[in-house]
């Protein structure tokens, strides 16, 4: 099991690498640098910026060294944990990504959560129910969920909440309880706006999810150990929740992995639409405004978290499924 | 003995089918399950509206598209009615009264029922170039006044005709999905068939790219690298580039698939006689392994243009992808993205449903398709 780990952590430097370099690329993608936008952002406020001061800023920024030494550099920065300024921002990364960062770990987390809660129940009984109104009700619902985009939901929810509930939904937290310092009484806050986001990005992953575990299920009722077991006399509950379903779960556990990229993903556009206080709205504003090593970090850092995630995933199904240690 | 005798009928209808079945050949047999999809079917006669329609937008659309009506900005849809004053009609519809809210000064728009617009077909109305090249002035449905207001799914910000818009758009929408796939396709087949078919180290390298692209979230990566496309390039190379941002991560998936159907077909019994009896190598992958895996593609195909339309829409909402002038249904609803706006002007999320529309019917189709790409399963 160490060395699986182990594998499984080395295995993840050249992910890392490569997706540095992806990121430093898209960094780069833009006309011009961040010293073209910074001195723009200087001549608009009526500063006048002589020809030799850019030179000795491009120096100090390293900006007249070739690319690679460029991106060798803002790796050694950022192994240093120092992620570059944000001009827009006048402020070092690092302190714009920290919280923001948090509560998008937070979503993600309660989302993952939530499908899996919402899931499996649904699942088995879809397939223990085959062709029931319930089974087809949530395979409806499950198609939906697959089409409809997320931010679309988000407009839709939004859109009732307020119309029949007179609800506000956007925000995680109270209009007072925005500024305050993390408190019992702010978590309290923050699971009472929560919900909303979590339903909305967990939707696709549970439609997703909801078919996998059926289908598993499906699978597995068909077997004769399931057969001989009833025949043995094992309670019908019993029998079902102690082999098929643990059999059926197991293909699940081994896409949490891949589950996570997407709902990183959506967690970013839903929460433009919710104006949530998460990296998707502040990536969204740095790439507007071509603030490339804010985008970049925000890039870099949502990655790292899938990477991470799939690590977890790996090592808990290897936990669960001794046969993959042994591949 | 009865049952003897049912016995022996159904025998001898199987035969004459089976007759039948033994000539088919696979595109055919592929149709006939394919038609015993009926929700595949029915999709496929949606989408195939959608498009005609987009096709003839000029044509479809009951107003220009760009056309400012700035008397009627933000007026409700219009209701197509046969009834007035208790008196059967052609289909008609009223025209607007407007009044202005005392309270949240908004405008508001009531029926006028003294103003009736009948409807009519290929009535004269804005004048168009349909493709660039053929001038005309005649619309599908119309008043026969382009500046009579017909507003079947109401106005937009700027008064512009939303479902003139919406035609107009499935031009940009449904098409960017079609190009991007065939984009993502032409990479998927290189990559996918050459780590297919001469495994090994090339095998493993394109398989890491996969994963590691496949590990990043699409989303932000799709928004860095459409930021990067600069905003004052035309229409039509902003709608090139996002094809290829959007192609960045669908390789991906087609590239598996083609190289899982290389890999099973390289050890089939058919593609071993074509080596041993000494055929070339192009002409084992192109005369025998291309159609075998050819139903397989165009199912993966036929399963990634949803995820390219909704990447379109996605990011032109972001205002990352498609920008105004350019109409795409992406674009139309970053009109609706605040509270404020679509509490008072709901219908502005009407695109809305068109996508949704046609997601559903790709993903029904390629379920279709998925059941009939092996005919041979079935028999």
């Amino acid at each position: 099991m160490g060395s699986y780990v182990l594998k499984r952590i080395l295995y993840m430097i050249p992910t890392l690498l490569v997706i540095s370099v992806i990121t430093f690329i898209i960094i780069q993608l833009p006309p011009g640098d961040y010293l073209t936008s910074y001195i723009a952002t200087l001549e608009q406020s009526g500063a006048m910026v002589s020809e030799a001061e850019i030179a000795s800023l491009r120096r100090q920024y390293g900006l007249d060294q070739p690319m690679v030494v460029q991106y060798l550099q803002w790796m050694w920065k950022l192994l240093h944990g120092d992620f570059g300024m944000s001009f827009q921002w006048n402020r070092p990364v690092r302190t714009l990504i920290g919280e923001r960062l948090g509560l998008t770990m937070v979503i993600s987390t309660a989302t993952l959560v939530f499908t899996w809660v919402v899931a499996i129940p649904i699942g088995i009984y879809s397939a223990m129910r085959q062709y029931s109104l319930g089974d087809y009700v949530a395979t409806v619902i499950g198609m939906l969920g697959v089409a409809v985009p997320n931010f679309l939901l988000a407009l839709v929810i939004m859109y009732f909440a307020y119309t029949r509930f007179g609800l506000n939904i956007t925000g995680l937290f109270s209009r007072e309880m925005a500024a305050a310092p993390w408190s019992v009484a702010k978590f309290v806050d923050m699971l009472k706006h929560i919900w909303a986001p979590v339903i909305v990005v967990g939707m696709a992953g549970t439609a997703q999810l909801i078919r996998i575990m059926r289908a598993g299920l499906l699978d597995e009722l068909g077997k004769p150990y399931v057969e001989a077991a009833r025949a043995k006399g094992i309670p019908e509950r019993r029998l079902i929740f102690k082999y098929p379903v643990r059999l059926a779960i197991n293909p699940l556990v081994s896409t949490i992995g891949w589950s996570l990229p997407g709902i990183i993903s959506g967690e970013t556009i839903v929460s433009v639409v919710l104006s949530l206080e998460t990296t998707g709205p502040l990536l969204l504003r740095a790439l507007l405004s071509q603030d490339m090593y804010l985008a970049g970090s925000f890039i870099l850092m949502l990655s790292l978290l899938t990477v991470i995630g799939t690590l977890i995933s790996d090592i808990l199904l290897a936990l669960l499924d001794p046969r993959i240690r042994y591949e | 003995m009865r049952e003897q005798h049912q016995i022996q009928a159904s025998t001898t209808v199987d035969s004459s089918a089976g007759d039948r079945l033994y000539g088919a050949t696979q595109w055919q047999l592929i149709w006939w399950q394919f038609t015993k999809h009926k929700l595949a079917v029915g999709s496929l006669v949606i989408l195939g509206f959608f498009y005609l329609v987009a096709i003839f937008a000029d044509f479809v659309s009951p107003h220009d598209p760009t056309k400012r009506f700035s008397q009627y900005i933000y007026a409700p849809p219009q209701r197509i009615r046969i009834v007035h004053e208790g008196k059967l009609r052609m289909p008609f519809v009223y025209g607007y009264k407007q009044s202005l809210d005392p309270k949240t000064l908004n405008r508001v728009y009531t029926i006028d029922k003294t103003k009736i617009y009948p409807i009519r077909l290929f009535a004269a109305g804005d004048s168009y170039k349909m493709w660039g090249v053929i001038d005309g002035n005649r619309h599908l449905v119309g008043t026969g006044d382009p500046n009579v207001p017909l507003f079947l799914l109401g106005t937009d910000r700027l008064g512009r005709d939303l479902l003139s818009r919406v035609i107009f758009g499935a031009r940009i929408s449904l098409s960017i999905g079609l190009i991007s796939v065939f984009l993502s396709l032409f990479i998927g087949l290189i990559l996918g068939g050459l780590a297919g078919y001469y495994g090994g180290a090339i095998d493993n390298l394109i398989q890491r790219l996969i994963e590691i692209l496949r590990s990043m979230p699409t989303i932000p990566l799709w928004m860095g690298l459409s930021a990067a496309v600069p905003s004052n390039w035309p229409p039509l190379r902003t709608y090139f580039a996002i094809t290829i941002v959007l192609s960045v991560v669908g390789w991906t998936t087609l590239a598996r698939r083609v190289r899982g159907a290389f890999l099973s077909l390289r050890e089939e019994d058919f593609v071993i006689s074509a080596r041993l009896a000494g055929a070339s190598e192009r002409r084992i992958i192109f005369t025998h392994m291309l159609p075998s895996f050819m139903s397989y593609v165009i199912v993966s195909v036929t399963m990634s243009i949803p995820q390219m339309i909704l990447g379109e829409t996605s990011l032109s909402f972001l205002g990352l992808g498609l920008r105004p002038p350019v109409i795409s249904w992406g674009v139309l609803l970053r009109e609706a993205q605040n509270l404020n706006t679509i509490a008072v002007h709901p219908w502005l999320l009407v695109p809305a449903i068109f996508v949704v529309a046609s997601v559903l019917a790709f993903n029904f189709i390629g379920d279709g398709l998925r059941d009939a790409a092996d005919p041979y399963s079935h028999l």
